[in-house]
């Protein structure tokens, strides 16, 4: 069957996993019937445990769907620490559903695949070996790719059913009230655990670091929690979130940077009271400071920065540019600091963030949203999952929830050494170009021709040439030539949902 | 033209490419190493090909390192490399340039 975005997905395993192909990005007002944890009574004498290899033979069974968060990001050891005694307890055909795999748990991951105790997967994205085993088949059945707010919309439906979900904390009670905010690995927001830590049947807190009774403020609760387990270190400090993030030197990303702020001033929603987001990466860093210096030179602020936060977003907010935050993740140490000290920092969870199938996200107040991409094509659709070359090496994260946004800016550069980011056909697509606005390139812009009044507001931008995508596309391919198309088996190694959970794209194993 | 030496240009540098040439016996040998392999690996080779046949080398073993290089780049690096293997860095074929 194909979808609406011209994708030829493979009937037998829609069938298979019950799912519908990709249509709209218009959500509409479904009913939903939500699902809701298991739950084993305790007045807490229990809870504390020394041995984590008890709390996970207790607990895990063959089978058995677990979680963890990817709040650590690099500096993560809790990931490890578990799957080392999961493998070495020859459990077999669990379904791993973190809120995404980083680098530093590649190796353990590859492991547990080709020892069959892990037999699916579904994350956010993968990168590095791991990516590169998946896409050569090292996993039987596809992984499923989702969005933040897409999973946490799956396990408020059911369609991730958690059955114990092992959460790292930089500090708890002994009853398991806890927070990212203090502590020597303290990462900032816990968005993303959230989702895990209320829907999960039994909840494993681990941390390195026992605080008084009662703790607060308490992100998760003791009402939901099972065990806390005391280890050495849950975390590296120094790799949990970059250091003090560079300004970028980079003259095609000023270049971009600053034409992307031309984009968003000259654009209908940049008034009084606008909200934005913008990603990590040297681009969007260096848009946030273009864009303080125009909110001072026209008296502007704006009335919330969403989603993953960086050092430069929190300077905005004591600045009193910007008057709320909304926190789903930390990039870096600077944001993950400040949060304890500053009550306009809002903590809010993965289906706050950005989950389509609730009572109304933060997504759906968010103005301009400036997302990257590693491709884009001339129908606006944008890849942040699969290189040029068929393997994964990104993540959806927050990409398809944000790209709802009023006005969604794509900045990327024409080409990547010789890579072209504006290509014919994206060659796997996650966020369909129906929610895509302008692109920004290096070069000029392109403005998608349903937004007609985008079209007429930017026209005459000085400095900002406005030409149309084909013609950027055009621009790439006269750089680096006309690539040989990519050779894949008929094996299907992932599918991407969209938000909806609906098949917006498969990614098939590469032939080498 | 028989190569005369074992030659090289171009760096490992982002962008760049790294030519070796040395005397081969049996046609043009290519030994190419890409990250764009699959997607610009016979380009890469056809453009250094023709720089070989416009100097009229017939035989010859060549490296190729390729860090991304456009086909510009790639062709200025062969051109060079070919020079030099030849010999004839001090009195160049102005005909192939």
């Amino acid at each position: 069957m194909e979808n609406s975005v011209k994708r030829e997905l493979p009937d037998e395993l829609m069938d298979k996993l019950d799912y519908k192909p990709f249509e709209t990005v218009d959500f509409g007002n479904p009913e939903i019937q939500r699902v809701a944890p298991k739950v084993r009574a305790t007045t807490g004498k229990d809870k504390l445990v020394d041995s984590l290899e008890k709390a996970v033979t207790d607990n895990v069974k063959d089978g058995m769907t677990i979680s963890f968060h990817h709040h650590f990001r690099e500096g993560d050891y809790v990931f490890n620490m578990v799957m080392r005694i999961i493998i070495d307890h020859g459990y077999k055909d669990l379904t791993l559903a973190p809120s995404s795999l980083t680098n530093t748990m590649n190796d353990i991951t590859i492991e547990a695949i080709e020892k069959g105790v892990v037999t699916n997967i579904t994350s956010s994205g993968m990168r590095g070996t791991l990516g590169d085993a998946v896409s050569h088949g090292a996993l039987e059945n596809p992984v499923i790719f989702r969005s933040h707010g897409g999973r946490a919309r799956a396990i408020e439906e059911g369609d991730i059913k958690i059955d114990v979900a092992f959460l790292g904390v930089p500090n708890s009670d002994e009853m398991g009230n806890a927070n990212g905010m203090d502590g020597e690995t303290a990462f900032g927001s816990l968005g993303y655990a959230l989702m895990d830590a209320k829907y999960a049947d039994k909840v494993v807190l681990i941390t390195d670091n026992i605080v008084d009774y009662p703790n607060t403020p308490a992100s998760i609760e003791q009402t939901q929690v099972d065990y806390v387990v005391k280890v050495d270190k849950v975390g590296d400090p120094d790799k949990i979130g970059s250091g003090a993030t560079r300004f970028t030197k980079d003259p095609k990303e000023l270049k971009i940077a600053q034409t992307v702020n031309n984009v968003i001033v000259h654009s209908p929603y940049f008034k009084d009271g606008f909200s934005f987001q913008t990603g990590s990466g040297g681009a969007a860093l260096a848009v946030t400071r273009f864009l303080r210096q125009s909110m001072i030179d026209n008296g502007i602020t704006a009335s919330f920065a969403l989603g993953g936060i960086t050092k430069p977003t929190i300077d905005l907010l004591e600045e009193g540019l910007v008057k709320k935050v909304m926190d789903v993740q930390d990039f870096d140490k600077g944001a993950a600091q400040s949060m304890k000290s500053n009550r306009d920092q809002q903590e809010i969870s993965a289906t706050w963030y950005a989950d389509p199938a609730n009572k109304g996200a933060m997504v759906d107040k968010l103005d301009v949203v400036i997302l990257s991409a590693l491709e884009i094509d001339t129908d606006y659709n944008v890849n942040v999952m699969s290189g040029s070359d068929g393997v994964i090496r990104g993540a959806v994260g927050g990409h398809q929830d944000a790209a709802t946004a009023k006005l969604t800016i794509i900045s990327a550069p024409l080409v990547r050494g010789r890579i072209a980011t504006v290509v014919p056909e994206v060659t796997t697509n996650v966020t369909p170009g129906d929610s895509v606005d302008v692109l920004v390139t290096e070069v000029g812009i392109a403005i998608n021709p349903k937004r007609q009044d985008l079209i007429d507001a930017l026209k005459d931008v000085p400095g900002v040439p406005v030409y149309t995508i084909e013609e950027l596309q055009q621009m790439a391919e006269a750089k680096v030539g006309k690539p040989e198309p990519l050779e894949y088996t008929d094996r299907t190694v992932a599918m991407v949902e969209y938000r909806d959970g609906s098949i917006i794209d498969t990614i098939k194993e590469i032939k080498d | 033209m028989e190569i005369k030496k074992t030659a090289i240009a171009g760096t490992l540098e982002s962008s760049d490419v790294q030519i070796m040439l040395s005397q081969g016996t049996d046609g043009i040998q290519f030994n190419l190493e890409s990250d764009v392999e699959k997607q610009y690996g016979k380009a890469i080779k056809a453009t250094v090909a023709d720089v070989l046949k416009a100097y009229g080398v017939d035989n010859a073993n060549v490296k190729i390192v390729d860090k991304g290089a456009l086909d510009m780049v790639i062709k200025a690096r062969a051109i060079a490399a070919t020079q030099r293997a030849l010999d004839i860095v001090d009195e160049p074929m102005w005909e192939v340039l």
